[in-house]
């Protein structure tokens, strides 16, 4: 498909200045060992944690060296075309950092006319809150960056700065407190969660006749499934997906209410809670005995996935390859024969798919998700090609930005999504991450879209014939 | 923006940036009909009571809030229409005239 036009704003200087997240509760920030405020010594203790990144980074000091401000990256960022802040171009974002950076660690620190070179005043920890607050770390600025730059992990390592010294937001710290203290980022208790999953499988049973079994805590399952805890709640067609797959392949398997979640905010906010939210789930799968760990459809939690041997490793009591994600692996059966399917069962939907920003620059799954979808449903449309796979557009409420205050962000980190999906005939958008799904609803009223949103493996579901099927 | 303490017939109550019940034991049907208010709705009905004491029951038992679709069959409501009563959302305006925590994570 031809690529959608895409006009650079206005610039609006500080047009975004003031969109602030709540911040951080002291007794989240408590829980997920950071400071509850703002440090006393805060400017020398951030210099330090600097410091230690650079020095842990080899390629977080060339990111911030070799920059020559060609502006490749400017007007490929949803949150500069839809807000038209030029704070929000990645090339300025990234100056924030940059420009402290010099002033401490180069030569321009003690000749300015090398370059611009600033302190760390109340003033610049402000603008990096608001700022690296307003990136959804999606990446597609570095997919255009000639020297191969990736600002996302500029925004990651401010965000660490910032954690380090007291400062971070209160959805992402709520949310890691959550999976502290109850396996996920909802915080659904394991009575809650298996109360849930039961009401799944009434739910499949009186639309189906056919008992599909939606397990808690299996020990000796073959496969754990980790979803985002957002399919036990609000995804309901993709979790019975899910479930329907592995009833229909006769695989046993299981999930674990110790790691009821797929979703690693620690990506959003700092390295060590990032370990030790991998950790867990390497924890249940240890504990339950299970071949192998096959993650649901949530974005983010892939990227961090990619790196589980290398966080938490080694992963040898585990069959490779691992982990797998749930799009590869449906497929893998579906090639096998697994599965009969009915496509008529979507006849009403016209589908589109949304590739989620952490899977799409990741590596993939780029086509797995897209097979499925032609093999269950007759209707499928894709966006303009500058708008999908590694040119994805964010869906806006990525990296820790899903939060109400922050909506005319979200809303605006939107704009290009939203018009690449008004480029199609589409009423279902599918995709597969959980923030995707709980921004782009939104995005479907605020921009009036008209589209049902859910996931792949919701479609698949009702396309799947259970009482039809062969042996593997 | 912080949260806020606020004086309500008598009670101290903490609210959160969203106007949350910090505490939700010190919930009870005034604040819901106070809260109601500010979430679009004029006046609690026998049906906003149906779910209102659902949500609120669920999250005693479970400390959650039910699911969407688990409301509607408890309370024998299409999620439409549930959404018709409660304007500003089943998660935001029925949580809250319910004294549950503003829901979170990737909702």
């Amino acid at each position: 498909m031809a690529d959608m036009k895409i006009e650079v704003p206005r610039l609006q200087r500080d047009a975004f200045a003031d969109k602030q997240c709540h911040r951080a509760h002291a007794d989240h920030m408590e829980t997920i060992n950071l400071p509850p405020e703002l440090v006393d010594n805060w400017q020398q203790r951030a210099l330090e944690k600097m410091e230690q990144l650079l020095g842990r980074y080899r390629s977080l000091r060339d990111y911030l060296d070799i920059c020559v401000r060609c502006g490749s990256c400017a007007d490929k960022c949803p949150f500069f075309l839809g807000t038209g802040d030029p704070k929000n171009m990645p090339v300025a974002r990234a100056e924030l950092l940059r420009k402290v950076y010099r002033y401490y660690f180069t030569a321009a620190g003690w000749l300015p006319d090398l370059g611009r070179a600033e302190p760390l005043t109340e003033e610049v920890l402000n603008e990096w809150y608001t700022y690296f607050y307003q990136c959804s770390e999606c990446r597609r600025c570095s997919v255009f960056c000639p020297y191969g730059i990736d600002t996302a992990e500029i925004t990651m390592a401010a965000r660490e700065i910032m954690a380090s010294i007291g400062v971070a937001n209160k959805y992402i710290t709520e949310v890691l407190a959550n999976v502290y203290r109850t396996g996920n980022n909802i915080g659904i208790p394991a009575p809650a969660w298996a109360d849930n999953l039961e009401f799944l499988e009434d739910d499949i049973q009186e639309d189906t006749g056919v008992d599909v079994k939606m397990p808690v805590d299996q020990e000796g399952a073959d496969v754990l499934l980790v979803p985002p805890s957002a399919d036990n709640f609000v995804n309901l067609d993709t979790m019975m997906g899910y479930g329907k797959v592995f009833h229909a392949a006769g695989i046993s398997w299981t999930t674990a209410t110790y790691a009821s979640e797929a979703a690693n905010f620690g990506l959003f906010l700092d390295f060590n809670n990032m370990k030790k939210v991998n950790k867990r789930i390497i924890d249940a799968a240890r504990r339950l005995k299970v071949k192998r760990i096959v993650f649901g459809e949530c974005g983010h939690a892939w990227r961090v996935a990619l790196y589980m041997n290398t966080l938490n490793g080694p992963l040898d009591f585990l069959e490779v390859p691992n982990p797998i994600h749930c799009t590869e692996f449906t497929l893998d059966l579906l090639k096998r024969g697994a599965f009969k399917l009915d496509k008529s069962a979507n006849d009403e939907y016209v589908v589109t798919y949304h590739d989620p920003c952490n899977i799409a620059r990741a590596g993939g799954p780029l086509e797995p998700p897209r097979e499925l979808i032609r093999a269950s449903c007759n209707r499928f449309e894709e966006m303009p090609e500058n708008t999908t796979r590694i040119n994805t557009f964010c869906c806006g409420g990525g990296g820790g930005l899903l939060s109400d205050e922050h909506m005319d962000v979200r809303m605006a980190g939107a704009k290009m999504r939203a018009m690449a999906v008004q480029t199609t005939n589409a009423n279902y958008l599918a995709t597969m991450c959980a923030i995707c799904k709980a921004q782009l609803k939104k995005v479907n009223t605020h921009y009036k879209l008209g589209v049902e949103v859910e996931g792949v493996h919701g479609l698949f579901g009702r396309a799947l014939v259970l009482n039809g099927n062969q042996e593997v | 923006m912080a949260g806020q303490t606020i004086e309500f017939k008598g009670k101290t109550l903490e609210l959160d940036e969203d106007g949350f019940l910090q505490d939700p034991d010190l919930w009870d049907e005034e604040i819901a009909e106070f809260f109601a208010k500010e979430e679009s709705i004029p006046e609690l009905t026998e049906e906003h009571w149906k779910v209102i004491n659902y949500i609120r029951d669920y999250y005693l038992q479970f400390g959650i809030a039910p699911m969407i679709r688990k409301i509607g069959k408890a309370c024998d409501m299409p999620v439409k229409h549930m959404y018709q009563i409660f304007p500003t959302g089943l998660d935001k305006g029925a949580c809250r005239c319910a004294g549950l925590p503003k829901p979170t994570g990737c909702v």
